[in-house]
């Protein structure tokens, strides 16, 4: 039931995988990605090392620029570098980055089809104890909305390393959202990556899950257990890129299945569930289940524990597959 | 400046200031999580003010014409809800439960949870426009309570810092005072090699505010400026408040390190002992 050509870590159910955030990947993809052209650049407001940029910086210590606490700023300038032929990446809290600055990025970046690569770090819920105001559940839903901006959403530390360096080779905006806590890294270095490409990393008849970032490991641990205690097989697609969608794949899913659950760290309007659920009300409507953080803010506790509050651990994925499964 | 406090209650407020320090180590001992620095650098800024300045009454967290605190530097308020406790707005025991799942102690305040928060932040750069909006009203109602900003400095970095400062001193809102936490670190080191702020006098000077610099561990002169700052009649007045980051405790002083960690049980114990012993000096500098 695992994919081949998903080329996953053998072992992913069996033993305890390594685990690493995927602030990580960008951190050693974006100085893999500085070694091959020296346009690179990094571009961070005061948060050098939480963001990981401080490997480039030691690394590249004239082309990393320390903006301070100015998001907004940060933006407009690396359009003016990106305009000039320079690969500005931005580096800073998602919250803020595209949060505070989603305007700048919007006629500065987008509309002016900039080539800034945004790194929003510490989305979801995994900033757990500094509570709401750090959780960025909103950012999928600012950047999908943006013509021109591409929106990638890596799963383990591989995936955004490999995310990070194909942002580099591509022409024009990029979001790339990543995520504060260690998350276990169940991909290989051969496990393929291509922006645009959906992949499946499970097959199964019954029911298409639709996941991005590192809750795609619940997910899959979530339909492992399916199979062995229900004979319930799912087919587990992960959508790293959430623009432009692979509508091929997921269509192509669905037609076996006929039945969908999206599960997001993210409001599940305007997320990953929300792209999912317009495709397929126009193309090929089917029942669908979105699990994500349901039109509130979050709240103060640690990743594990809401992660569990709000519906995101095995025992609830596991549950509403089954529901949604006997409903018909 | 004329001197307006008798020695006896700056002693206390000294002393308040010393307890605040112990309870923002012991919960962020207990929260595993937060921010160290900039809550023992201000800790005698908030006592001043909570013990001293501010019309409040934590018996009646919502008194129309009470003065309005508002936090914007939001990490910090591991002191603002150490205050809040130890003024009376809600029980002591509950600052244990800071960034605990179900907490009103937010790791970054919220609105009205618990009494006392007057403004959601976190965010850098918000609370002085939500200061100024409070202080608008206030005249607009014909209220003669005063609006108090708590700020940090690198929070200066922001643009819509400045759009507040312009709009405060277009507007001669004499009810407003903004105190800046002159602490010099910030995330990524010191605001002077990262993104400098000098010369910041004359840059607030330059935006139409009436400006104070003060010892910010020095009660008295907290209190005086605040007082000053209530004799002006057609500017706002900010009060830049030079403070050492980490605030008696040794090992955090000065270092930037020391932003947005707490401290382990070993470094915890020592800081409380240290603030112990520097209890029982002013006690009995006092005597
Ligand atoms: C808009 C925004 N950008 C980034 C951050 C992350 N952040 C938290 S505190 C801080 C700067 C710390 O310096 P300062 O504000 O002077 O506080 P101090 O360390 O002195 O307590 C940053 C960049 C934030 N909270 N808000
Ligand atoms: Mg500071």
């Amino acid at each position: 039931m695992i994919a081949d050509e998903a080329k996953l870590n053998h072992h992913i159910f069996t033993t305890k995988l390594n685990e690493l955030p995927t602030r990580d990947g960008f951190g050693d993809g974006v100085v893999i990605a500085g070694e091959k052209d020296e346009n690179v650049l990094v571009l961070c407001a005061d948060l050098t090392e939480s963001t990981r940029s401080n490997k480039f910086k030691d690394k590249f210590p004239k082309r990393f620029f320390e903006t301070g606490v100015s998001e907004q700023n940060m933006a407009g300038i690396s359009a003016g570098l990106a305009i000039s032929g320079k690969i500005p990446f931005i580096a800073s809290y998602a919250v803020f980055n595209p949060g505070r600055n989603w305007e700048q990025i919007r006629v500065s970046i987008a509309y002016s089809r900039a080539n800034v690569k945004i790194i929003g770090a510490h989305s979801g819920l995994s900033v757990g104890p500094d509570g709401a105001t750090h959780q960025a559940l909103e950012d999928i839903a600012l950047m999908r909305v943006l013509p021109n901006m591409v929106v990638l959403v890596p799963s383990d530390y591989e995936q955004a390393k490999k995310a990070t360096i194909a942002s580099a080779n591509y022409k024009g905006p990029v979001y790339i959202r990543l995520t504060r806590e260690k998350t276990p890294v169940f991909r290989t270095q051969d496990s393929p990556f291509e922006i645009g490409k959906a992949q499946i990393l499970m097959t199964g008849n019954d029911v298409t899950i639709i996941c991005a970032g590192p809750i795609i490991y619940e997910a899959l641990k979530a339909s492992y257990e399916l199979n062995m205690k229900y004979g319930i097989k799912c087919e587990v697609i992960d959508s790293c890129t959430i623009k432009p969608l692979d509508e091929k794949t997921m269509l192509d899913s669905v037609r076996k299945t006929g039945r969908v659950i999206t599960i997001e760290e993210h409001q599940i309007s305007g997320g990953l569930g929300g792209v999912v659920s317009e495709m397929l009300s126009e193309k090929y409507p089917v029942k669908i289940k979105r699990l994500g953080i349901c039109d509130s803010f979050g709240e103060s506790g640690t990743y594990e524990q809401l992660i569990k509050k709000y519906g995101l651990g095995i025992d609830h994925i596991i549950m509403e597959v089954k529901k949604l499964i006997s409903e018909r | 400046m004329p001197k307006h406090s008798h020695s006896e209650e700056i002693a206390k407020i000294e002393e308040v200031a010393i307890e605040l320090r112990k309870s923002v180590i012991e919960m962020l001992l207990e929260a595993g999580s937060g921010h160290s620095a900039g809550p023992l650098g201000t800790a005698d800024i908030f006592a001043s003010l909570y013990f001293h300045i501010l019309n409040i009454d934590p018996k009646n967290p919502q008194m129309p014409d009470r003065d309005r605190l508002v936090l914007s530097a939001g990490h910090i308020c591991p002191i603002l809800y150490a205050t809040l406790a130890h003024r009376g707005f809600f029980p002591v025991s509950e600052l244990k439960t800071l960034r605990k799942l179900g907490t009103r102690l937010q790791g970054h305040p919220h609105i009205n949870e618990p009494p006392g928060v007057e403004n959601t932040s976190g965010p850098l750069g918000q609370g002085l426009s939500q200061a100024i909006g409070m202080a608008l009203s206030a005249k607009l109602n014909d209220q003669t309570h005063r609006v108090y900003c708590v700020g940090s400095d690198a929070e200066l970095q922001e643009g819509q810092i400045w759009e507040a400062a312009m709009f405060a001193g277009n507007n001669h809102l004499h009810n407003l005072t903004w105190i800046i936490d002159r602490n010099n670190i910030q995330i990524d080191g010191y605001t002077e090699d990262i993104m400098p702020l000098e010369p910041l006098r004359q840059k607030l000077e330059a935006f139409n505010w009436h400006v104070l610099e003060i010892d910010g561990h020095n009660v008295e002169e907290i209190i005086n400026a605040c007082d000053n700052a209530k004799a002006i009649f057609e500017r706002a007045t900010v009060i830049i408040a030079h403070t050492i980051p980490g605030k008696d405790v040794d090992f955090m002083q000065y270092k930037f390190e020391w932003h947005g960690k707490p401290p382990n049980r070993v470094q915890a114990e020592k800081a409380l002992k240290e603030l112990r012993t520097l209890a029982g000096r002013i006690r009995s500098e006092h005597d």
